[in-house]
């Protein structure tokens, strides 16, 4: 119970983490029709730059001033290089932000080196957020922070205990996650620049011509979205690893979220992420195998079978495929995805 | 209108190009004979099928595929244990080794395609980077087929000698990839002839109309997703024999970013351009990583400049040049392109010092902060060395700038020129 509680916890946590990403994707996506394929490496720079702020200053002012950055970057990015090629079709409009992507990263990897920084959350996020304790007298229990020792070790051993701790960092990001879902979905609906935002997704020409700045509009999404992506970089650099790799494990994975979810819908976006969250933070706790399933099953196999890779290889092992899987399958049953309106 | 009375029994120039082509795939081999050119003419044969399949997709389809390599490499894989099973007393010539790697590419584009074709524009081209995550996921998953961390190696030298010919030596192995070359080039040149050809270009276009029309946007972009996967596994076969080794990154993103980014750079909108990004991509690979660090820098910045200002890549700039000197405007522009050369390397020889500087002082801590740069003694840790690059590449940026936009101005006059001479030609 409690194993399921805290996994259930770790993949919302995961999925929150790419609907940071994801949302700022499909808002660049559904707005200026561009698909930004250096989305990941403006969160692998919110990493790398939040975590030389926070040396500086420490964890908190890099939280707010490294997306600040990674936004500049990203709304300087648009207005000098992606705006120039916009008449050239999307094509070329991906094309540039692929190689944006090249330059990224041999720049990160140029001033920040190869190797994977100690980006350390503070002290206060470092410890567990609860512990769940599993007693099997008393039943489950709920504690604030981390457990003392001597409530996990129990004085007999006929009495099982076992300790879950959630980690701070986790409740964290899904705090953090959260805010900004909100508050993104009140810029959008309840400001006068939202419902510009808003208006400017599906009638740019229509919105320019009552005299708003669309390209500026432009600028300012595309800048958000980096922003955005800046600021679950922060969280997920000093959660997992800020390594040069970390925009490539992401990466694909935020576009496999904005296929599944349906081209340009935030709340497919959102749905698609906790579902690909859970899925992989579930599949890795499970070692069953197909030989295992058919051992269940009563069917004997042959040695020779049973000694296949293919045969052997556990749940745990194919996680990383199941979001591609997930994609292959929602094409050919869903073409247009999971709450996606257009078949593009 | 044609008039009906014109009668050319040959076309002249198109036999002159292929008749060049040809020569110059004989030809190379004799006049560059160390064992390095060797090696990498193969690997631009290699490469020159690879890409020209990819540009079926990107330039003559209009799809931004992520995942060529999956269809070059899971051909290869499928070569090489052809390769092996020769060994094991298959019948099968060592030559025709290739055209297996073509159908196993073949047989996975059916099965991949069907799922990627369904889109086209952006979405097309993320369910292909996803297809690529999960085949290259896939290959470290199943170690009996894609051997694991080590790859699948083998031996070419399996068959019996025909005619002396064992491909045991690699000038026997070049000529193979030679032949290969000439007649999969020919042979992707027919297909953008043929209805089909015309019809993917059509799609491309506007498949709006095309549907208008009758045809299912769909099945043609299928039937071209297939052929390009045949010719890739081709050239992922030919590849197998060449290094006789095949490991998992051949089926990785990496490769499949390689192709994308050099087919670009050679130009997608002309045919020939994707043979020019095949030979750019050999030379890079093994030539310039050799020579600087910084090498993905680099090639990454210019694949910026390249999409922002020369999207029909280094084809399309070649042809345009061609356009003025065939109406004979090329000397007028002659000096400007020497001064933009010169300003251009200028600017290029600071701008590179600096960054040669921060590779050294990232990487090489070990070495003290002096590095050598093209002759000269820079010491890293110096404000002077710093100085000195910023001011020549100011320099060079200012004269480039400069002669560019004089040179902005002729070219438009030039092409004013050449608007009015067609013109005038008309009315003759």
């Amino acid at each position: 119970m409690e194993f399921f509680i805290i996994s259930m916890l770790n993949g919302i946590s995961y999925g929150l983490l790419l609907f940071m990403l994801s949302s700022g994707l499909t808002l660049i996506f559904s707005m200026m029709g561009v698909l930004n394929f250096a989305h990941a490496s403006f969160y692998m720079l919110g990493a790398y730059v939040g975590y030389t702020i926070s040396k500086i200053t420490g964890f908190w002012p890099a939280l707010v001033v490294a997306p600040f950055v990674v936004g500049l970057m990203g709304a300087f990015f648009e207005k000098y290089f992606l705006r120039k090629v916009h008449k050239y079709g999307h094509v070329a409009e991906l094309m540039i932000t692929f190689g944006l992507s090249y330059v990224i990263l041999e720049l990160v990897q140029l001033v920040w080196g190869r190797i994977a920084l100690e980006f350390k959350p503070p002290e206060i996020l470092q410890g567990p957020a609860f512990t769940l304790i599993n007693h099997s007298v008393n039943g489950l229990q709920f504690l604030w922070g981390a457990a003392p020792g001597e409530m996990c070790q129990a004085a007999d051993a006929a009495i099982r205990v076992v300790c879950s701790p959630f980690p701070a960092t986790r409740a964290f990001m899904m705090v953090i996650a959260l805010l900004m879902l909100v508050s993104v979905w009140l810029l959008l609906t309840r400001t006068r620049i939202g419902l510009v935002i808003q208006a400017a997704l599906t009638h740019p020409e229509a919105v320019e011509s009552l005299g708003h700045n669309v390209p500026a509009v432009f600028m300012l999404v595309f800048g958000a979205g980096a922003g955005l992506a800046g600021l679950a970089g922060v969280i997920g650099g000093s959660t997992f690893l800020t390594e040069p790799s970390m925009a490539a494990t992401v990466g694909s994975v935020i576009f496999v979220v904005v296929v599944v979810g349906g081209m340009g819908s935030l709340s497919g976006a959102f749905l698609a992420s906790l579902i690909i969250g859970l899925i992989e933070t579930f599949a890795i706790a499970f070692n069953y195998s197909l030989g295992t399933l058919a051992a269940q099953l009563g069917l004997n196999l042959s040695a020779a079978v049973q000694q296949s890779s293919v045969v052997k290889l556990t749940l745990s092992q194919v996680a990383p495929i199941l979001p591609y899987l997930l994609l292959v399958l929602m094409l050919i049953f869903r073409p247009k995805g999971l709450l996606g309106n257009r078949d593009a | 209108m044609k008039a009906s009375y014109e009668f050319k029994p040959i076309n002249v120039g198109r036999w002159l190009i292929w008749g060049i082509f040809a020569v110059l795939l004989l030809v190379a081999p004799q006049l560059f004979t160390s064992s390095l050119a060797i090696t990498i003419l193969s690997q631009i044969g290699i490469a020159i099928i690879a890409c020209l399949s990819f540009n079926i997709l990107l330039g003559q389809g209009g799809m931004l595929s992520f995942g060529h390599a999956v269809y070059t490499g899971l051909g290869a894989y499928l070569a090489i244990h052809a390769l092996n099973a020769i060994g094991n007393g298959w019948y099968l010539p060592v030559s025709m080794v290739p055209i297996v790697g073509g159908i196993a590419g073949m047989c996975f584009a059916v099965l991949f395609g069907f799922v990627s074709t369904k889109k086209s524009g952006s979405t097309f081209a993320m369910i292909t980077l996803g297809l690529a995550e999960l085949v290259f996921a896939m290959s470290l998953m199943i170690p009996e087929f894609f051997g694991g961390e080590g790859g699948v190696s083998s031996n070419r030298m399996v068959g019996k000698p025909f005619m002396g010919i064992s491909f045991g030596p690699p000038i026997q192995v070049y000529y193979l990839i030679a032949v290969y070359t000439f007649v999969a080039t020919a042979l992707m040149f027919a297909f953008t002839r043929t209805p089909l050809g015309r019809m993917l270009n059509a799609v491309r276009d506007n498949p709006e109309r095309v549907e208008f029309v009758g045809y299912n946007t769909q099945l043609v972009r299928y039937f071209a997703f297939v052929i390009a996967g045949f010719f890739a596994g081709i050239s992922g076969g030919l590849a197998a024999l060449n290094f006789e080794i095949v490991t998992a990154e051949v089926v990785g993103a990496a490769r499949s970013g390689a192709y994308l980014l050099f087919t670009f750079l050679g130009g997608a909108t002309f045919f020939f351009g994707p043979i020019l990004g095949a030979v750019m991509m050999v030379l890079a690979f093994v030539l310039f990583s050799e020579f600087t660090k910084a090498w993905l820098l680099y090639l990454g910045l210019i694949f910026l400049f390249m999409v922002m200002y020369a999207p029909g890549g280094v084809a399309a700039l070649i042809m345009m040049n061609l356009r003025i000197a065939s109406f004979g405007h090329l000397g007028k522009v002659f000096g400007a392109y020497l001064a933009m050369a010169g300003a251009g390397i200028v600017a290029f020889l600071g701008a590179s010092a600096m960054v040669e500087m921060i590779y050294h002082l990232q990487l090489t801590t070990g070495e003290g902060s002096t590095l050598s740069y093209l002759g000269t003694v820079l010491d890293a840790k110096k404000a002077s060395s710093w100085f000195g690059a910023g001011f020549v590449l100011a320099t060079g940026l200012f004269f480039f700038e400069v002669v560019r936009r004089q040179y902005m101005q002729q070219w438009d006059e030039i092409q004013e020129e050449i608007e009015k001479e067609i013109k005038r030609r008309e009315a003759i």
